[in-house]
């Protein structure tokens, strides 16, 4: 099969019938290059869909004190819930199985002054465990941390776009804005992928927000992360755990709804989830139809080949060449071919999504790929569809009698 | 070497059956020169392919060289061309995006020969036949004359028992065809053993024997006194 002559024997073939290789090897790479690009452009599709739906921390839980609807253990019905800081879930001393992160949140909105320059902005007192949750990036100095939250500092890490509006090209760091009737200390500068919104906040240490208001000790939410490698199932046991026991330690009813709500952003990351894979089912489906249309171009050109063929192989099996040479002549010339042209269409592709990068974003196609075995697997199945393409006929042109072969001009 | 009786071949043409050969018996020795004629229709094709392996018969006996030629399968058949016959056709058949030599050199490749053997024998073959100066032409690039001379150097380059050539002058010009007519009688003179169809007497009485076929079956089988054709021109 391998024998030194009949390579030498393709090789002329190939050289001395340059319009019959070009044709039907551009066929196999061209279509083996659009499968790449195509399929490449849907993975840019879900790059730019992860991006806009999947930046915060997937494995969050947003808990919310409400009212309660149901009267239980000598309370009325209606009665608003309120978190404080001795909860023991904010304190870490349950659930810790679960738990990653966990923040209290306290969010405000305030007028915020810098020489000349005021506007509105919300802020939000949290704790140092925020920055992970939300996937904060700092840019300059530092997040909230212990020291701020154990002494009650004025400190403030200010958004980009709020140091933007107020501090112009100053640097911020170490000034004093006026939030409120009070001063706050500048220590960082953050900014955050989901947005504008989340770079126009203010984040304090919540226990400063707390002396500020009358040395209470209210939070308004509760944000915990858990452990990402739980899986969705487990988070949902957790989710249901800490809400019967917060139901408890709030003297709710088990069957009242609406005294502690929770959002599971699991949940909604499940649901983003199902439309990324719609999205990749209709990837595979504009793959799979790509590949099956270059299939019928190669099996149309391996047809073509082996008729206008037809009369040299009848002189070869006049000369003394078997079926079986005639059969692996063929064979061996069409695989050939299509593999050369194969990974060069491959990997024509592959450089192609590779240089593209983030130059297609206005038309939500970010870092386009494709993995080198979906590239590779389709490489072979458009050269095993051009071999047996290729063999059919020339099965059909080395049975034919070779008088036969002969007469066809 | 050739040893045929009784041989029968049929055609099926839808529902009729068309009987071309009807029991033909014939004995060609070594060496011999042999014109088969006829009309068109009269089966003398008919009998050249089965002699060559590139049909076979219906019914009958066939012999060569002493091998019984009965149920060849395809790649026997292939085998059995490759080593006994040599053809040559009307039509030249070379093989178009090959050159001379390479065409000559193609039946050793089926033989199995090694590249240097088959490049040699190959020029000594394009040189028998006076082409050696054309060996990397094209046959787009040679006339009729050369392209049959071509196909004949192909022949005999796989040094066949028996060469059958089907109509070698029926594209050519007298002028042309008295060349190649020359060329065989003078390879049939070394000892090659040759079959020509044709429908010309004038080519046929350059062989040394001739039979005639009409309605598939010999009418006619005589020895003639052989024309000479180089004397011709």
């Amino acid at each position: 099969m391998f024998s030194r002559d009949r390579w030498q024997e393709i090789f002329e073939t190939i050289r001395k019938n340059k319009l019959r290789t070009v044709l039907s090897g551009f066929t196999l790479a061209l279509g083996i290059f659009i499968f790449i690009v195509l399929f490449g452009f849907g993975n840019g599709l879900k790059n730019s869909f992860k991006q806009f739906f999947l930046d915060d921390a997937t494995n969050t839980l947003f808990v919310y004190p409400g009212r309660t609807s149901k009267p239980y253990r000598g309370f009325k019905a209606n009665r608003r819930i309120e978190f404080e800081n001795s909860l023991d879930v904010i304190q870490q001393k349950n659930f810790k199985f679960f738990v990653e992160d966990i923040t209290p949140r306290i969010n405000r909105s305030a007028r915020v002054r810098y020489k000349g320059e005021s506007d509105n902005y919300s802020s939000r007192a949290v704790a140092p465990a925020h920055q992970f949750i939300e996937k904060t990036i700092i840019m300059k100095g530092r997040f909230i941390n212990e020291d701020d939250v154990a002494n009650k500092t004025k400190n403030v890490v200010i958004g980009r776009l709020v140091a933007n509006d107020l501090f112009k090209n100053e640097d911020p760091i170490g000034k004093y804005l006026e939030m409120g009737t009070s001063a706050f200390k500048v220590v960082g500068v953050f900014q955050d992928q989901s947005g504008d919104r989340e770079e126009r906040l203010i984040y304090l240490p919540y226990t400063t927000r707390q002396l500020l208001e009358k040395n209470n000790d209210k939070v308004n939410s509760i944000i915990v992360s858990f452990r990402p490698e739980l899986g969705y199932a487990t988070a949902l046991v957790f989710e249901k755990q800490l809400r019967l026991f917060l139901k408890n330690k709030k003297d709710i009813d088990p069957r009242d709804n609406n005294g502690i709500r929770i959002r599971n952003v699991a949940d909604q990351i499940r649901q983003n989830q199902q439309f990324a894979s719609v999205l990749q089912i209709i990837v595979a489906f504009v793959g799979i139809g790509t590949l099956i249309a270059g299939i019928i171009g190669i099996s149309n050109i391996m047809v073509f080949v082996v008729k206008e063929r037809t009369k040299e192989l009848g002189i070869r099996k006049a000369l003394g060449a078997t079926p079986k040479s005639v059969i692996a002549m063929v064979l061996q010339e069409s695989i050939f071919i299509t593999a050369v042209s194969g990974i060069i269409g491959m990997m024509a592709g592959i450089a192609l999504l590779s240089n593209m990068g983030d130059r297609l974003e206005q038309f939500f196609i970010i870092d386009p790929y494709v993995d080198n075995l979906t590239a590779f697997i389709a490489t072979i199945l458009l050269i095993i569809f051009g071999a047996i393409a290729g063999y059919i006929p020339a099965k059909r042109a080395a049975g034919i009698k070779p008088i036969v072969a002969l007469r066809d001009e | 070497m050739i040893h045929i009786s009784n041989l029968h071949k049929s055609y099926k043409m839808g529902d009729t059956s068309l009987h071309v050969l009807k029991g033909i018996d014939l004995q060609v020795q070594e060496g011999e020169l042999v014109a088969i004629m006829g009309s068109s229709g009269s089966g003398k094709s008919t009998l050249l392919n089965i002699l060559g392996m590139l049909d076979l018969a219906d019914e009958g006996e066939y012999r060569l060289d002493d091998v019984l030629i009965k149920d060849l399968t395809e790649t026997t058949a292939a085998n059995y061309r490759n080593q006994f016959l040599g053809f040559v056709f009307q039509s030249f058949n070379l093989i178009n995006y090959k050159n001379a030599l390479e065409n000559v050199a193609l039946p050793l490749y089926y033989q199995g020969l090694g590249r240097k053997i088959r490049q040699q024998k190959a020029i000594e073959y394009l040189d028998k036949v006076g082409l050696k100066e054309w060996a990397t032409h094209l046959p787009s690039e040679l006339s009729g004359g050369e392209k049959q001379r071509v196909a004949i150097a192909r022949a005999l380059a796989s040094e066949p028992k028996v060469l059958l050539a089907d109509e070698p002058t029926g594209a050519l010009d007298s002028k042309t065809s008295n060349e190649v007519m020359g060329l065989i009688q003078q390879i049939n003179n070394e000892g090659k053993t040759i079959l020509v169809v044709t429908h010309e007497l004038d080519i046929a009485h350059m062989c040394k024997r001739i039979i005639t076929l009409k309605d598939g079956v010999i009418v006619e089988d005589q020895k003639v006194e052989q024309v000479i054709a180089e004397v011709h021109v």
